[in-house]
């Protein structure tokens, strides 16, 4: 992998600012009466005039992480790190997962979970590990993600693990109403937990069931907490609004691996910069046949399976 | 200045009407109300535990109460099935009663987001949606189209209400070049709400029960007959409590266009499921849950079947000139035109296009308790909505109340509009 090159953690430059005490000071009443009436509990002004993270100035980033930290703090009783840093020039991210390879033993669910904040209880998991039967192939109509042998693999059967394939045409994208969830140029999609007004809409028009909604209030025990976070990725979360993998974008945007590629026993993950001619995934692309999940959708996933034996 | 003060006494007096009433009038309102704060309080809970106090799930992310909305927004058809022959048919006998229809979309659509507000996960960001204000993802976002046109179609409903409701108590005939663009402008407009919201499950390549091109039609076929069921009960029932005159011939010939587009309904419902169990692609697993039930599930099936009965039952009812002129048959047609599309366009559409979900899941939903009790609770706010602009519509449009006027009327306890 050719990430070496260490980035420089600054937010995009954003146009426009705005006039800030005067929003705060309109917004202080109408977030109180908006707190009490929707028992969305104490939510200050500040959160509650919170911009869309595209359409804020530098400035307005940097206060914004600033009360997002204290939060946290005040939270979970830890400092709690949270970063913005922009995607890297000449970088876009492709995986490519050898299905020959994977044993099912979903150790890359859970290091997922870890790593990226995901609730506890109720319990989100962004990837899900499908188990499938040798004799169908890829057949949606004769797998289970709920499969539990004394030893994995089971005989007679292979494992597909899912999580959001980075579409390069995106349909979640495209139907949220609000622009919550948008590509970033390194060809993640992101979701602004504070801006996502938790539609479900991007839900139903994920093909692959890679966005999961906090149906209650997350919880996350403080002894548990991954205090490296990003803005745009493992950050924790907030009742009633969406979720999704980012290829843990504050691991890959400095240069580090996702830790599903990092803690798969088997090698089956592979994970790097497509536009490198001399990295991994430009490997795989070049000497295996690769296949997109759905490619009839035309979503143009920057995820691959292969068959690497 | 003097249309102000005539304005302002237009909207006091409308608040006096809808205060005096009978003793049945009073029990409606007060049932409503207990049903209202039921339901308030089932919503409270919602908010404070969060959408996991419903049985909506990841796999199933929408159930009952967008399955209420695109039934609702159905509803809100009903007022250009009375519009169409009355303007541009120039029907005589129907133009009267438009405007029961104008009140009766604008009813609907308080439903319509009512039931969007509270699925939403995060009501106190409501204002992220508004134009200019927050961030509105037009023209991307069909939801972002459904919000625009589904508020200009209650603007304008309330708007000519209003109006004709104004003109009519200060004894003055309205404005017809005013009148006409507007009613006929809510023809397009209509067909607009349903195409718009058959289109936000239509344009979802990833759910292929929905990822269907007769949708729209279907949507607008089953809308033009659900609305104008609720009416055809309505007009009967005023023309027996008020001295509302509606003419047979009227209530006829809107049944008789119900069975037209019950019939239409029907047979895009076949064609679509001819395309799906004839050629028998992975596609029809949607269908085969709906209709037959999925590996030992169920859940659907007989509600399913229900609602082709009984469309089918209705369509007959309807197009026998003899059944239609019946007034018991009438309404038996009226009530299984009303279930047959409630099933059809709310849970009948929703579920199946979750069922299974993208990666092949069955999860079987059903609606929590919270969801029943806070449909209920915004049912009967469309119902009060409703009831009020009725109590005080009927006499200013039979002129029995006008500025000058059945102002006695406040001295008597029980109102003959009750
Ligand atoms: S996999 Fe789903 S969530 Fe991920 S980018 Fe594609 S549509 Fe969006
Ligand atoms: S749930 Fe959030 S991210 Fe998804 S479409 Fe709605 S507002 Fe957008």
């Amino acid at each position: 992998m050719t990430m070496e090159q260490d980035p420089i953690p600054q937010p995009e430059s954003c146009e426009g600012g705005c006039d800030v005490s005067r929003r705060v000071f309109l917004g202080a009443a109408v977030a109180t009466v908006a707190g009490a009436l929707t028992g969305c509990g104490d939510i200050s002004a500040e959160d509650f005039l919170q911009r869309n993270f595209r359409e804020m100035s530098k400035q307005e980033v940097q206060e914004t992480i600033a009360r997002l930290e204290r939060e946290y703090k005040e939270q979970f009783g830890r400092d709690v790190y949270v970063g913005n840093e922009p995607p890297i020039p000449g970088v876009i991210f492709a995986y490519a997962l050898d299905l020959s390879r994977c044993i099912g033993c979903r150790r890359c669910v859970y290091a997922c979970v870890k790593e990226n904040n995901q609730s506890r209880d109720p319990q989100i998991q962004w990837i899900r590990v499908l188990q499938m039967d040798k004799e169908e192939g890829v057949n949606l109509e004769h797998d289970t993600a709920y499969y539990d042998p004394p030893e994995v693999p089971a005989p007679g059967h292979f494992y597909m693990p899912t999580a959001c394939q980075q579409c390069k045409k995106p349909p979640c994208v495209k139907v949220c109403p609000v622009g919550a969830t948008w590509r970033e140029k390194d060809g993640i999609v992101v979701v602004d937990y504070n801006w996502c007004i938790g539609c479900r809409y991007c839900m139903a028009a994920c093909p692959y069931g890679a966005r999961h909604f906090n149906w209650g209030e997350p919880h996350l025990p403080a002894d548990e907490l991954n205090p490296h976070t990003h803005y745009l990725g493992n950050r924790p979360r907030y009742k009633g609004v969406v979720e999704k993998c980012t290829f843990c974008i504050q691991r890959t945007r400095n240069g580090r691996y996702p830790a599903c590629v990092e803690i798969c026993p088997t090698g089956s993950r592979k994970f790097g910069n497509i536009l490198d001619p001399t990295s991994e995934i430009r490997m795989v692309l070049e000497h295996k046949r690769v296949f997109k999940f759905k490619e009839d959708l035309n979503t143009q996933p920057n995820f691959f399976y292969f068959y690497g034996v | 200045m003097a249309v102000l003060r005539t304005f302002a006494s237009f909207v006091a007096d409308s608040a006096r009407l809808v205060l005096k009433g009978g003793r049945l009038y009073y029990a409606w309102i007060a049932f409503l109300l207990v049903l209202i704060a039921v339901g308030a309080v089932a919503y409270t809970g919602q908010l404070r535990e969060g959408l996991i106090a419903t049985h909506m799930r990841d796999q199933v992310s929408w159930g009952f109460y967008i399955g209420n909305f695109t039934f609702l927004v159905g509803v809100a058809a009903a007022a250009i099935m009375l519009v169409i022959p009355a303007y541009v048919y120039n029907w005589e006998p129907i133009k009267e009663i438009t405007i029961l229809g104008e009140m009766l979309a604008i009813s609907a659509l308080v439903m319509c987001l009512g039931f969007v507000l509270v699925d939403i996960g995060r009501p106190d960001r409501f204002w992220h949606i508004l134009p200019f204000i927050g961030h509105l993802n037009w023209p991307s976002s069909l939801l972002a189209w459904d919000v625009l046109v589904l508020n200009t179609y209650l603007i304008l409903n309330a708007f000519v209400v209003t109006y004709l409701l104004y003109c009519a108590y200060t004894e003055k005939h309205y404005v017809k070049k005013l009148v006409l663009p507007l009613v006929l402008f809510s023809i397009p407009m209509a067909v607009s709400i349903h195409t718009v919201t058959a289109y936000l499950y239509n344009g979802l390549a990833s759910r292929p029960f929905w990822n269907s091109a007769i949708l729209a039609p279907r949507f607008l076929a089953s809308a033009f007959c659900s609305g104008p069921a609720i009416l055809l009960i309505l007009l009967q029932i005023l023309r027996k409590t008020t001295k509302l005159r509606i003419k047979d011939e009227a209530i006829f010939k809107v049944a008789e266009l119900m069975a037209y587009t019950m019939g239409f309904n029907l047979f895009l419902t076949a064609a679509e499921a001819f395309k799906e169990f004839y050629s028998n692609t992975q596609h029809v697993v949607y269908m085969q849950y709906l209709y037959f039930g999925l590996k030992g599930h169920y859940a659907l099936v007989p509600f399913a079947w229900a609602s082709v009965l009984c469309g089918l039952a209705a369509f007959i009812l309807f197009l026998v000139p003899k059944t239609r002129k019946n007034w018991i048959t009438l309404n038996i047609g009226c009530v299984l035109i009303y279930s047959s599309v409630y099933i059809e366009k709310g849970m009948g559409l929703i579920i199946p296009g979750f069922t299974p979900d993208t990666l092949g899941e069955i999860y079987v939903y059903r609606p929590s308790l919270t969801e029943v009790l806070v449909a209920g609770g915004i049912f009967a706010i469309g119902f009060l909505v409703f009831t009020l602009l009725l109590k005080a519509a009927v006499p200013m449009m039979l002129g029995e109340f006008t500025h000058t006027k059945g102002r006695d009327r406040f001295k008597d306890a029980v109102s003959s509009a009750g």
